[in-house]
């Protein structure tokens, strides 16, 4: 047995998040203008992110399947807790103060979702029913709300469509799924009565940037400059003068990946697209590999939401989805989302590594 | 039966592999997106992107020319530009404007019209530029602004060159001044040519040869970061100097010809006959023209405004007056052109005249009258009779035209902006104002009264033809353009204008005969300026009433506006004429003892400058400005 099987780590997946993690500090090293504060910071997240996952691929997948529920429970309470008597920042109430740290609780409920539907749905027999698809529907929507009251829509969604995926992989009926991107439809207009003006700013903004160019309008054109002044071939690293310029705001946060297309263009981008399916496609094998349904559906899941987080990311970047507030996964700096995406990756080792393989 | 559910292994390994493919399916649909997104992006419009990312970059900035400086004939500097410090403002830099204005008015002296001036420039600012808030720091006050500065985010401390007038009021209407661009000019100006400068010819030579002065922006690439500091310099164009100007104006000259109007209201034009040139262009009081460069506080602007010698009108081309007597030379080679008009004739002047058929005397100056005068004493004495009659005689159509020949009523076409027209009356003209034209109007029309109107340059520019026998020139300002690189200067050229023909060309040394011995003669009104000059000068004195008069005018106990404009015309040396002058001294009394003087200290002061010692600066200190 290998060092990384003894650790139970997954070889292709565990090379994939490294390539993922030096792209991270390259990048975050051009972006805090060849300062090392940004990048050395984001190593040491790196280090406790990587300590994390380790930490969880010990716990085999039977064990999270027991403590499913309880995690889940836990997350519900604190996201109440939030709101009673959480930490306000620019207008919404998101963390808990810890003292040494702030904590979002919604960062939970992004593994706790997938976790606890997993958990119920693979006790069930699949397809599931309507009945176990409106309790499933239950444990999502009660999260959810949770999170939009805070508010935080872009995590609310995205804590949604982790739910979601779960009960798509487990074999949610189409017409189902149909009834309910129905209701979606239907429920649009009066949900924009509900959002808040600046997001629905947002949104407004996404169709026409140009509108309030140095208002709202100002981010997603600063950055559609970048990614499109970097050309095929980049204008080299360090070299991005929307981010030296400090034309690019949130260069090393939510619009990390504007700085990578200017400086290293479209072969770069192709490069670091190649590192997420990559990533994205073992997840899958993962979760195709898997031997019981709980394991398949958490790591389908869990593969699924980390694609869609990067997607949502590079769509807002590009300018062909609303700025949501969503880092791009591995390579934004920031603290508390690394972890959760450690451990979501230190679930995907363990599933992988505690099969039992029946030996010839 | 028990609800136990049963959990089919291969049906949902079957469900979830169907799933689980169409995720994979999706995924790479939408990572297809993504890259599709990015080729129109980074590939299909990437030159759009990556000019305006370059314009983001790369800020353009402008570099104001050096304005021309202008000069005297002589090299003396008029106008030049001097180093000030001044304290700007970038306003898109200020997060805060009143808390930076408090800040600031802690460090450095801020009045109140420097804030209002300031306001008033931020609610029309041309875009990004940085706007003044204070000129003419001392070294103090910029070595203040320059150790807080660190904490003045968007104040900038520059060393501008700032236009001054070293010699103040001295040809303040000749010369004029430049002030800051207001709303009406920007709509007229090209907008490209005035960026980054912030002053514009608004007077006299300053506006007329504008274009000469300004010179060419230059402009500097700056990479500037999104808060629009500049990080360095990319490329730099230097800016053209605008053309330094010569004026054909002699400072000593006009200073001289100021000193001698000082406490009164008037103005003295002398020319240069060969030429045309400007020597003098003075109009008393004068005013300093440096306060408004920067825009002068309201206060000091309403009192020249409400002084009732009235400091800001340019009384050399604007300043209309009735010529009185100056005009009698003129009709006098009028008369002699007429074919059955005989100079030796005479006319008793009883003192009066009276048209046939009325009872209204027109009186002449002299009381009981000249006696018997022929065209010549006419001239020399200033009889007023002889000339009604003879207005008579000539009639007015024949009057306006050959006046008009010399430039009455017509511009004279000088090189300065806004000059008036003067007025040379005729009965076309009254009908077009829907008047009669009376027979008395013909009559005062002889001794330069009525509607009549000159302005001194208007005169001075006649009595410029007399000298020059003829020859009509155009009065220049302009003496030369500066290259200020090649140092080449290019002169300018008189500008023949027209020809003025005699029957007789005797009829010039006649005229030339009398006007001589207006000066010289015993019976000469100017008499006394002439018994002690070491050459010849022709003159004519003239009076020009302000109030109609009847017998009982007397000048001491008139009240001072509403005496007479007091006129004096001259050339000299009468033989060969260096220089032409027209002096008004309004409400001055008679031409002969306020303004043939001045005429008579200007003549010594240019044909005999060594014997005069009077200086533009000395002349500068005494103006008091």
């Amino acid at each position: 047995m290998t060092v990384l099987q003894r650790l139970h780590l997954d070889k292709p997946f565990f090379y994939g998040v490294l390539v993922l993690t030096t792209l991270s500090l390259l990048i975050l090293y051009s972006a805090g203008a060849g300062e090392t504060r940004v990048a050395v910071g984001q190593g040491l997240r790196f280090v406790a992110g990587f300590a994390v996952m380790l930490l969880v691929a010990q716990i085999p997948p039977y064990q999270l399947a027991r403590w499913s529920l309880h995690i889940y429970l836990i997350g519900l309470t604190l996201l109440v807790l939030v709101l009673v008597v959480g930490a306000s920042g620019r207008g919404a109430q998101r963390w808990i103060d810890l003292g040494l740290f702030n904590f979002q609780p919604s960062e939970i409920m992004k593994l706790a979702i997938p976790m606890a539907l997993a958990g119920y749905l693979s006790r069930r027999p699949l397809p599931p029913p309507l009945p176990v698809v409106a309790v499933a529907g239950a444990l999502i929507l009660t999260p959810t709300l949770l999170i939009v009251r805070q508010p935080d829509l872009g995590t609310a969604v995205l804590v949604m469509m982790a739910g979601l995926f779960t009960l798509f992989l487990a074999g949610m009926r189409w017409r189902v799924i149909i009834a309910m991107l129905a209701t979606v439809a239907a429920l649009i207009p009066m949900a924009w009565t509900y959002l808040h003006d600046y997001q629905k700013q947002r949104i407004l903004t996404l169709f026409s940037p140009d509108a309030d160019p140095l208002g709202t309008g100002y981010h997603i054109i600063q950055s559609m400059i970048a990614v499109g002044s970097g050309g095929l071939y980049g204008k080299g690293w360090f070299n991005s003068s929307q981010t030296q310029l400090e034309y690019l705001p949130e260069s090393s946060t939510d619009f990390v990946f504007a700085v990578f297309a200017e400086e290293f263009g479209l072969i770069g981008i192709l490069v670091i697209f190649a590192a997420y399916l990559f990533v994205v496609l073992r997840g899958f094998t993962i979760a195709f590999h898997a031997q019981d349904s709980y394991a398949r559906l958490l790591a389908g899941s869990l593969t699924l939401t980390f694609f869609l987080y990067f997607f949502v990311n590079i769509g807002m970047v590009t300018g062909i989805l609303p700025v949501v507030g969503v880092p791009l996964p591995m390579i934004s700096y920031g603290g508390s989302s690394l972890v959760t995406l450690m451990a979501a990756f230190g679930i995907l080792m363990s599933i992988q590594t505690h099969r039992k393989i029946l030996q010839a | 039966m028990l609800d136990i559910p049963l959990k089919d292994y291969f049906r949902e390994t079957r469900v979830f592999t169907s799933r689980l493919t169409i995720a994979i399916v999706v995924v790479l649909l939408m990572t297809l997106t993504l890259v599709a997104r990015l080729v129109y992006l980074q590939v299909i419009n990437h030159r759009h992107f990556a000019t305006l990312s370059q314009e983001n970059r790369i800020n353009t900035r402008p570099i104001p020319p050096v304005r021309g400086r202008i000069f005297d004939r002589n090299g003396l500097v008029l106008a030049e530009n001097l180093p000030v410090f001044t304290l700007e403002i970038i306003p898109e830099q200020v997060a805060d404007m009143n808390a930076l204005l408090e800040q600031l008015a802690g460090i450095v002296q801020l009045r109140a019209p420097d804030i209002e001036d300031f306001e008033k420039q931020l609610r029309r600012r041309p875009g990004f530029e940085s706007l003044t808030l204070r000129t003419h720091l001392n070294d103090e006050e910029a070595a203040r602004i320059a150790v807080n500065r660190p904490y003045l985010d968007g104040v900038e401390l520059q060393a501008r060159l700032q236009r001054y007038y070293p010699l103040g009021g001295l040809g303040v209407h000749a010369v004029g001044y430049v002030g800051r661009i207001d709303e009406s000019e920007l709509g007229r100006i090209d907008r490209s040519v005035y960026r980054g400068t912030q002053h514009i010819g608004k007077l006299g030579i300053e506006q007329r040869y504008e274009d000469l002065l300004l010179g060419g922006v230059g402009i500097e690439k700056v990479e500037a970061n999104a808060y629009g500091r500049a990080l360095r310099t990319m490329e730099r164009i230097a800016p053209d100097a605008g053309q330094n100007l010569y004026l054909n104006l002699d400072a000593d000259l006009q200073a001289t010809a100021e000193k001698a109007l000082i406490g009164r209201r008037g103005s003295v034009i002398a020319l240069e006959p060969a030429t045309g040139n400007v020597l003098v262009f003075a109009s008393m009081p004068t005013y300093d023209p440096n306060p408004f460069v920067n825009g002068i506080d309201p206060d000091s602007y309403r009192l020249l405004l409400e002084d009732p010698d009235k400091p800001l009108i340019n009384r050399a081309v604007n300043g209309q007056y009735a010529p009185g007597s100056t005009i009698k030379p003129f009709l006098a080679l009028a008369a002699m052109q007429v074919a059955d008009f005989d100079p030796t004739e005479t006319v008793m002047c009883p003192g009066w005249f009276r048209l046939p058929g009325s009872r209204r005397r027109f009186r002449d100056w002299k009381k009981y009258g000249h006696g018997k005068v022929d065209l010549h004493e006419a001239v020399v004495q200033s009889c007023d009779v002889f000339f009604y009659k003879l207005a008579v005689r000539l009639g007015i159509d024949y009057m306006h035209d050959f006046l008009s020949s010399f430039g009455f009523g017509i511009r004279t076409g000088i090189d300065m902006i806004g000059e008036s027209k003067g007025l040379m009356p005729s009965p076309e003209w009254k009908r077009a104002r829907g008047e009669v034209w009376y027979p008395g109007e013909t009559v005062v029309t002889g001794i330069g009264q009525g509607p009549v109107l000159v302005t001194p340059l208007q005169l001075a520019t006649a009595v410029n033809t007399l000298a020059n026998r003829g020859t009509k020139l155009r009065p220049r300002m302009l003496r030369s353009i500066e290259d200020p690189k090649t140092k080449v200067l290019q002169q300018t050229v008189p500008e023949r204008i027209g020809e003025i023909k005699v029957t007789d060309a005797h009829d010039w040394d006649k005229l030339t005969a009398s006007m001589i011995d207006v000066v010289h003669g015993e019976k000469g009104t100017a008499r006394r300026i002439g018994w002690n000059a070491e050459y010849k000068i022709a003159g004519k004195t003239g009076t020009s009433q302000v109030v109609a008069q009847d017998e009982a005018y007397d000048e001491e106990s008139t009240p001072e506006r509403l005496r007479d404009h007091a006129l004096f015309i001259a050339f000299a040396p009468a033989d060969d004429p260096q220089i032409a002058v027209a002096v008004v001294v309004e409400n001055g009394g008679h031409g002969s003892s306020a303004a043939a003087p001045i005429a008579r200290e200007l003549l010594d002061a240019y044909l005999l400058p060594s014997k005069m010692n009077t200086t533009a600066s000395s002349a500068h200190d005494a103006t008091g400005d």
